[in-house]
């Protein structure tokens, strides 16, 4: 089944040899070294033992293991998206986006409409093929927006890719659908960029009403000048280059055709540096003791018939060549040719043009406009945005982190002081969750936000292992509003779908769980969760390969039905994931519940105060009017006197507040 | 500077469940199927990237016995493993067309042992200038001879200054895959290629980066 593969101790000693002597000469004796194992063991392993690790495989017959997780429901995709053919992502399932009751799909090749009305029983309004990768969605009143970036995507929707180089009918940026009618969504505007949409973020605009924006984020490769006249490729210093910024489209919602780019932000500019995240090499024990070693340097081929002058000349030139090769591409230039001219070959790789190796795209934006911020994963780098004004965001703060391959996407905590960025080790389509992989890997990271500074307090991956056959790493997903706590859920694809609390930003904890066995017991078949986001009482998760599912959460140690009732009270009439929402809770009694069963839980309270409170609560809930109104008014008073003496003031304080303003409700 | 370009709606394929509770019912139109799912570019990008993370698999693995320091030997061990991984999903990939999938070591010569001299790689994608079996990017026997002949901070910035190049041959080879017409369409490819253009730059950065806090050691031995 599995091609074998260079993995083993002996095939790479193997590989080593391979590439060590294609040349004729000595193969030095340093070179037989046995080869090393791979490196030194991660810090923390993967559970073995969890349930989800040893799970029956299958495309709709696989084990499934759960915990405080309950599946409602679950469609396969429509047949137009090959529901038995998961072999590819050309069809595979993408972000998902909610409006009202229903919930919108993407597809690699198209939308889906699914009427929740009854969460437990969705129903397809319509399934629309256009293909377009990676189809993430985002809705805002009758408009649907869909972000497209394979090369192959076409203006006209067709499957059938673009041949030619250059092109017309190649469509990558922005499309946008008008959803007015679910059943018939129409392609109004097609908003065509130079790097593609990988993804994009909505914005609305904080005085008029009429008016969305769209960030873009785009990570193709910059599209041919002849193809679109303004996409250059230059460096960081070239002002018109398609690289190091971000596009800003101005959507008029009532002419979405006059759609159009009013800014490109330069987010990167500056920003040419890796900052180092332990990565320092003087911090190192090797970095203070280590110097020169065995020696070894790349040496110039002297032609073998020089003369004693030439090879002289040679070693001079390559000497002042290597001195250039950081950041003296003129130097560089000169010397490399003076060198090839006396037939040696250079293969030292010139400097780099400035910041051209830098970051210069984001993956994806995660807006909270309520906190004024921004969250950009952008590259090797997580940035913090001001966009206060969201026509010109601007950089506040960048962090890089070594444990990170590639930053993903953020997320807020409700009151911005945490923020969360994703690692998707391997693009998403590869095994990184195995018993092998680092838990610090393919992970998120967890920051404080104090001021402009970012400080990363823990990484939260999923603490079991999944088999080789199952791609897995950190991705998509959102808050879970619970008053009185960080909770967020997140698809890890094959992962499944985790929920975690990180209420404490220096420990994450996973409270619930879902996940199904391997679409395929012998090869990796790509699918799981896209995502997994909670609206309006409910958990949806978009399954690449095998549909839709809905959750509900269900009462465990970790989480009560009275904070699970508590969230159902924050009701949305859309959610865009990357459009993050400020959660507000009613004064209500589950609320204050929910607080009540956090201070139990934590001790924050004396028990015979939280039985009291309990009690008094009850009493108070079977009352009415201003009988009920006093009682509560009396509580109020009792938990602000608590809170002076409580381990945990602040929650009986927030409780205290829901009680006060309970008491003041008709 | 609008970029925008509008245009009325196209033909779309639009499905309407009218209360259908079951999916299989809700359509009978069958998807446009791709026309076709790979282009000959396609493959030569595939199984040349193979060869090329190979290379880049055993110099990272080079870290544990050549001193590297902390830093680089993180690095290399993300490397690898990474590599190593899409390695496996080159080859699934290419198997799962029934094309011919490289493995590294059929490159070998069958018997056991050291290998003595050149043998021409006849792969597609490769660049047949001077040294046969490399793609761009890749370092050359002397130059993988002179990394593993060093030790400490001088196998640290060799290695450094190799993987950068091998990354820039990288983004090469990306590039010239999208430069063919019709090339790097199929969905996992385009992500595959895409993450590499992406994913090797901001590594690069990183690695220029590292490059810049090594000591200066102008390392005399040979």
């Amino acid at each position: 089944m599995t091609p074998s593969s260079p993995t083993g101790p002996r095939l790479r000693a193997s590989l080593q040899a391979l590439f060590l002597a294609a040349a004729p000469l000595v193969l030095a004796s340093a070179c037989s070294k046995a080869a090393p194992p791979a490196s030194t063991p991660p810090v923390a392993q993967a559970d073995t033992t969890d349930p989800r690790s040893h799970l029956k495989a299958g495309l709709y017959d696989a084990g499934v293991a759960s915990k405080g997780l309950d599946l409602v429901a679950h469609q396969n995709k429509p047949d137009v998206f090959h529901p038995n053919e998961p072999g590819g992502l050309t069809y595979a399932n993408s972000d998902l986006a909610f409006g009202g009751h229903y919930v919108y799909q993407g597809n690699f090749s198209g939308i889906q409409i699914w009427d929740v009305a009854d969460p437990a029983k969705p129903t397809l309004t319509s399934a629309t093929v256009c293909f377009t990768e990676q189809g993430d969605v985002s809705v805002y009143g009758h408009l649907l927006f869909v972000s497209a970036e394979n090369t192959g995507s076409r203006l006209d929707c067709g499957t059938e890719g673009i041949k030619d180089t250059v092109s017309k009918e190649r469509m990558l940026g922005i499309r946008i659908f008008d959803i007015s009618n679910p059943q018939h969504p129409r392609q109004v505007a097609d908003v065509q960029t130079c790097r593609g949409s990988h993804t994009h973020t909505l914005v609305p605009d904080p005085k008029d009403k009429g008016v969305v924006y769209v960030y873009v984020s785009g990570l193709a490769r910059v599209r041919s000048k002849a193809e679109m006249a303004s996409c250059e490729m230059g460096d960081i210093t070239d002002p018109n280059s398609a690289l190091f910024r971000i596009e800003v489209i101005r959507v008029p919602l009532a002419h979405p055709e006059q759609a159009k780019i009013v800014s490109s932000p330069r987010i990167f500019d500056s920003l040419t540096k890796a900052p180092t995240h332990g990565l320092a090499y003087a911090d190192t024990a090797n970095g203070a003791g280590r110097r020169g070693g065995r020696g070894g340097r790349f040496g110039p081929q002297i032609p073998p018939n020089s003369s004693a002058a030439d090879s002289a000349h040679i070693e001079e030139l390559f000497g002042k060549l290597l001195a250039a090769a950081r950041s003296d591409a003129a130097t560089f230039k000169v010397m490399s040719d003076s060198l090839e001219k006396m037939g040696v070959p250079v293969r030292i790789p010139p400097p780099m043009p400035q910041g051209l190796g830098g970051p210069s795209q984001c993956h994806d934006i995660t807006v909270y406009p309520d906190a004024g911020l921004a969250g950009g994963a952008c590259s090797g780098y997580g940035l913090l945005l001001n966009i206060k004004d969201p026509l010109h965001p601007v950089r506040i703060q960048a962090v890089a982190d070594s444990n990170f391959a590639f930053w993903h996407s953020a997320t807020f905590s409700n009151d911005a002081s945490k923020m969360l960025f994703t690692d998707e080790w391997g693009g998403g389509t590869q095994a990184k969750c195995r018993a092998t992989d680092p838990l610090d890997w393919g992970a998120d990271a967890i920051f404080t936000i104090k001021g402009d500074q970012l400080t990363r307090t823990a990484y939260y991956k999923i603490p079991d292992a999944q088999t080789v056959n199952e791609n897995c790493v950190a991705h998509n997903g959102g808050l879970v509003p619970v008053p009185g706590r960080d909770i967020m859920v997140q698809g890890w694809y094959q992962g499944g779908i985790s929920v975690f609390d990180f209420t404490d930003p220096a420990h994450p904890k996973e409270i619930a769980y879902f996940d199904r066995g391997p679409n395929d017991s012998t090869k990796l078949v790509i699918g799981g969760f896209w995502a997994g986001y909670y609206y309006n009482g409910y958990i949806y998760g978009s399954e690449i390969a095998r549909g839709l599912d809905v959750f509900k959460l269900t009462p465990t140690a970790d989480l009560t039905q009275n904070e699970i009732d508590a969230a159902a009270l924050v009701h949305f009439d859309r959610y865009n994931p990357q459009d993050q929402p400020k959660l507000v809770w009613p004064a209500a009694f589950p609320v204050a519940r929910a607080y009540l069963d956090q201070l139990v839980r934590d001790n924050g309270l004396p028990a015979d105060r939280t039985t009291a409170v309990k009690t008094a609560l009850d009493d108070a809930e079977k009352l009415s009017g201003a009988k009920r109104a006093d009682a509560l008014k009396t509580l109020g008073a009792q938990l602000d006197k608590d809170a002076a003496t409580a381990t945990d003031a602040a929650k009986v304080r927030l409780l205290a507040g829901v009680v006060n303003d309970m008491s003041k409700q008709p | 500077m609008s970029l925008s370009n509008t245009r009325p709606a196209a033909a779309i394929l639009s499905l309407v469940a009218v209360g259908a509770a079951l999916l299989g019912a809700a359509s009978s139109l069958p998807a446009q199927a791709a026309a076709k799912d790979y282009t000959p570019a396609d493959v030569t990008f595939m199984q040349g990237m193979i060869m090329h993370h190979a290379q880049a698999v055993v110099m990272s693995d080079w870290a544990a016995t050549h001193g590297a320091s902390a830093n680089v030997a993180i690095l290399c061990r993300r490397i690898a493993l990474s590599q190593h991984d899409e390695i496996d999903l080159m080859q699934h990939w290419l198997q799962a067309r029934h094309l011919s999938a490289p493995d590294p070591l059929d490159m070998l010569h069958p018997h056991t042992g050291p290998v003595h001299d050149t043998s021409p790689m006849h792969m597609p994608g490769m660049d047949m200038g001077s040294h046969p079996m490399l793609m761009s990017g890749m370092l050359t026997p002397d130059e993988m001879r002179q990394l593993d002949a060093a030790h400490g901070t001088e196998f640290d910035r060799l290695f450094l200054t190799g993987m950068i190049k091998h990354h820039q041959g990288a983004l090469a080879m990306v590039a010239a895959l999208f430069a063919t017409p019709g090339g790097g369409q199929q969905s996992e490819l385009f992500g595959f290629a895409t993450d590499i253009d992406a994913g090797q730059r901001a590594e690069i950065a990183r690695m220029q980066a590292m490059l810049k806090t090594l000591p200066t050691t102008p390392s005399q031995t040979r």
